[in-house]
């Protein structure tokens, strides 16, 4: 068994991979700490406290009853700074014939919201009342936050990149040191050659894919909702579909130059179109066919459709069709255009 | 299958006929004729560019020729790819192998390639690397290397061993340990073809050689032989410091077949040492004139190279 050539080759892949410790780095600690940071950026928070100025004491004393509003209490001037800078969303100044003007920009949410909370309590201060009262039942729900989105987005991303970059720089290093030419040089098969990629990869992917997965579900408390089986298995297609990508990229080139040129070429679209970090749904409907044939919107979309709807098989049906075909058209490609020096 | 029946003597691991190699704009190999013996250590010798590589890796199956034969202990790669693959040891001219595995690990890779042949660890002490066997690829000098890419070609047992430029870029000692060893390959029966350019390599490791220069093959024999070719045997080199001398009295001196002078120095080509040394010492005597330098050397195959080509193999 130890003298198999498979295993040698894939303990070749093994030791070179350990042995790299940026390597290690980039395809385990960065994703976690990229997942942290985002997920803290853009943890859920109660609905924000707002800040706005009041030019006159009498309309900060009304506003002050509203609890979502921080009022402070500027001169003309100086509040006008203000809001043009940013400081505050809205100011509140007394009119000529008595009325209150809100300066604040339109297109900022913030200031359209203030200036409903603002006009709200400027209303309640002076009398009105309302005809019917609301009260407020809070629902939080895990999976329904960026945090949720993000998790099966970095997984994606991880698989591509790390079988893109894995077998694009291994194979292109191999050949420009003519040690591929020598490999060929022995009895080895040489479908066993390619064949240690794919193990080496497999055996990565239980790390890629369960690293990020456990960081989220034990800390961020994100859902797994759908088939653990599902989702082992378009992890599985996934890896295999972009080592088949990242070997037709590497099957000619010479240098890691031309390598790295490539792999970023066709990453780096996909990075952002394909969800990732914000919805593939944001670019117009004349694309979307586009992108949903790409193989990083399959991956991605299927497993948030399995973490977060809890989907099975037959839901990302679609999506493992698109990937069962980018991995038999780049495989066979590969394989016809492959050098061996 | 004539050639059982035709060719009794020695048998031929190596047949290569009329091997014809053209790349985009050059003739890299011109119809050469090659026959490697059983048991021998063949000497493919030429500068670099002459296509001595391009030969090797045709023989090697890594390079398909245009045209010619190849025949590898009574196999061919056409058919028998598989069979070819265990039976022959390759090294190629400049593998880096991979960096962060150790001399151990990098033949039991290789090792696992093969069928059949010695351990990891028995071609690690036939190398000498036993000190570096646990050291990665990346720690190791130049020679070491060299020495690692040497076992990885003789973990399959080969009955043919090729060595592209063994000793390029070497220092000398490294040099020297390399020559030991194919030498150690030599005398336990190993059949080995080399290319180099160096011409001392070739006269101390080759049983025979055949000088190439632009694709074709120039001059095939012996070391001995092709120097015995040339017609002359010894150089002997000297200087009379700033005092002039009347070389038409060297040049009457018995066996001196030519006499040249370069940089101050004078060059005799001489057929018989013995004769030649005392005669110019007594005419040197004769004419009063004091020897301050005087070398001799025997003809080498860098002669031969020069003898044929008006070039030095060294040349670029």
């Amino acid at each position: 068994m130890s003298n198999h050539p498979l295993f040698q080759l894939t303990l070749l892949r093994i030791r070179e991979f350990i042995r790299e410790p940026e390597a290690l780095f980039w395809s385990m600690i960065f994703p976690i700490a990229l997942a942290a940071g985002l997920g803290i950026a853009f943890r859920n928070q109660p609905a924000a406290v707002l800040k706005i100025a009041a030019v006159t004491p009498r309309l900060a004393e009304a506003l002050r009853q509203e609890k979502l509003l921080d009022v402070t209490q500027l001169p003309p001037q100086l509040a006008e700074q203000f809001v043009r800078t940013g400081k505050v969303a809205l100011v509140a100044e007394p009119a000529a014939d008595g009325s209150v003007v809100y300066r604040y920009d339109d297109t900022n949410p913030e200031g359209r919201q203030a200036r409903m909370l603002a006009d709200q309590a400027i209303q309640r201060a002076s009398g009105r009342q309302d005809p019917v009262t609301g009260s407020d039942r809070i629902m939080r729900e895990p999976g329904s936050r960026y945090i949720d989105f993000l998790i099966p987005g970095l997984i994606g991303m991880g698989i591509m990149g790390n079988s893109i970059w894995g077998l694009g720089f291994a194979i292109v290093d191999a050949r420009r040191k003519k040690l591929l030419k020598r490999i060929v040089a022995t009895p080895m098969p040489k479908h066993y050659y390619l064949l240690s990629f794919l193990l080496w990869r497999l055996l990565l992917l239980v790390a890629e894919v369960g690293v990020p997965l456990a960081f989220g579900v034990l800390v961020f408390g994100v859902p797994m909702r759908g088939s653990g089986v599902a989702l082992i298995v378009m992890s599985i297609l996934g890896g295999l579909t972009f080592s088949a990508l990242g070997l037709l990229i590497a099957s000619r080139v010479r240098t890691i130059e031309a390598v790295s040129g490539l792999a970023n070429l066709i990453m780096v679209p996909m990075w952002v179109v394909s969800g990732v970090f914000f919805s593939s749904q944001r670019f117009p409907d004349v694309v979307q066919p586009l992108i949903q044939a790409l193989p990083l919107t399959a991956v991605i979309d299927s497993l948030r459709a399995n973490m977060l709807q809890g989907a099975g098989f037959a839901q990302v049906a679609p999506q493992a069709g698109v990937l069962a075909a980018w991995l038999v058209v780049c495989f066979g490609l590969a394989l016809r255009l492959f050098r061996w020096r | 299958m004539p050639g059982l029946i035709s060719e009794p003597q020695t048998k031929a691991a190596l047949r290569v006929r009329n091997l014809r190699k053209a790349y985009k704009d050059v003739v890299a190999v011109d119809g050469i004729d090659l026959e490697v013996r059983s048991g021998e250590c063949f000497g493919l010798l030429g500068p670099n560019g002459a296509g001595k590589t391009t030969a090797i890796e045709i023989c090697e199956g890594l390079t398909e020729p245009d045209s010619g034969d190849v025949e590898l202990l009574g196999l061919r790669w056409k058919s028998d790819v598989g069979a070819l693959r265990q039976k022959l040891g390759i090294q190629l001219q400049e593998t880096q192998l991979a960096e962060k595995i150790t001399v151990l690990e990098t033949l039991q890779l290789f090792r696992s390639f093969f069928r059949q042949g010695p351990g990891a660890d028995a071609a690690i002490g036939v190398v000498q690397l036993a000190e570096k066997r646990n050291a990665r690829v990346a720690a190791l000098s130049g020679g070491q290397k060299q020495r690692l890419a040497l076992a990885c070609a003789l973990v399959g047992d080969p009955d043919l061993l090729f060595l592209d430029e063994p000793t390029t870029g070497l220092d000398p000692q490294a040099r020297r340990q390399l020559w030991e060893l194919i030498e150690e390959f030599k005398s336990a029966g190993r059949t080995i073809l080399l290319t180099t350019h160096y011409m001392d390599e070739a006269e101390r490791l080759c049983d025979r050689v055949a000088i190439m220069d632009h694709g074709k093959i120039i001059a095939q024999g012996t070391p001995r032989e092709l120097i015995a070719s040339i017609g002359v045997e010894h150089v002997v080199e000297f200087s009379t410091g700033s005092v002039a001398l009347d070389l038409a009295g060297v040049r009457g001196m018995p066996g001196v077949r030519d006499v040249r002078s370069e940089n101050g120095a004078v060059l005799l080509q001489v057929t018989e040492l013995h004769q030649a040394v005392p005669a110019l010492l007594e005419e040197l005597g004769r004419q009063g004139v004091p020897l301050t330098e005087l070398r001799t050397h025997s003809a080498t195959l860098e002669d031969v190279f020069v003898h044929l080509t008006g070039r030095h193999l060294r040349d670029e």
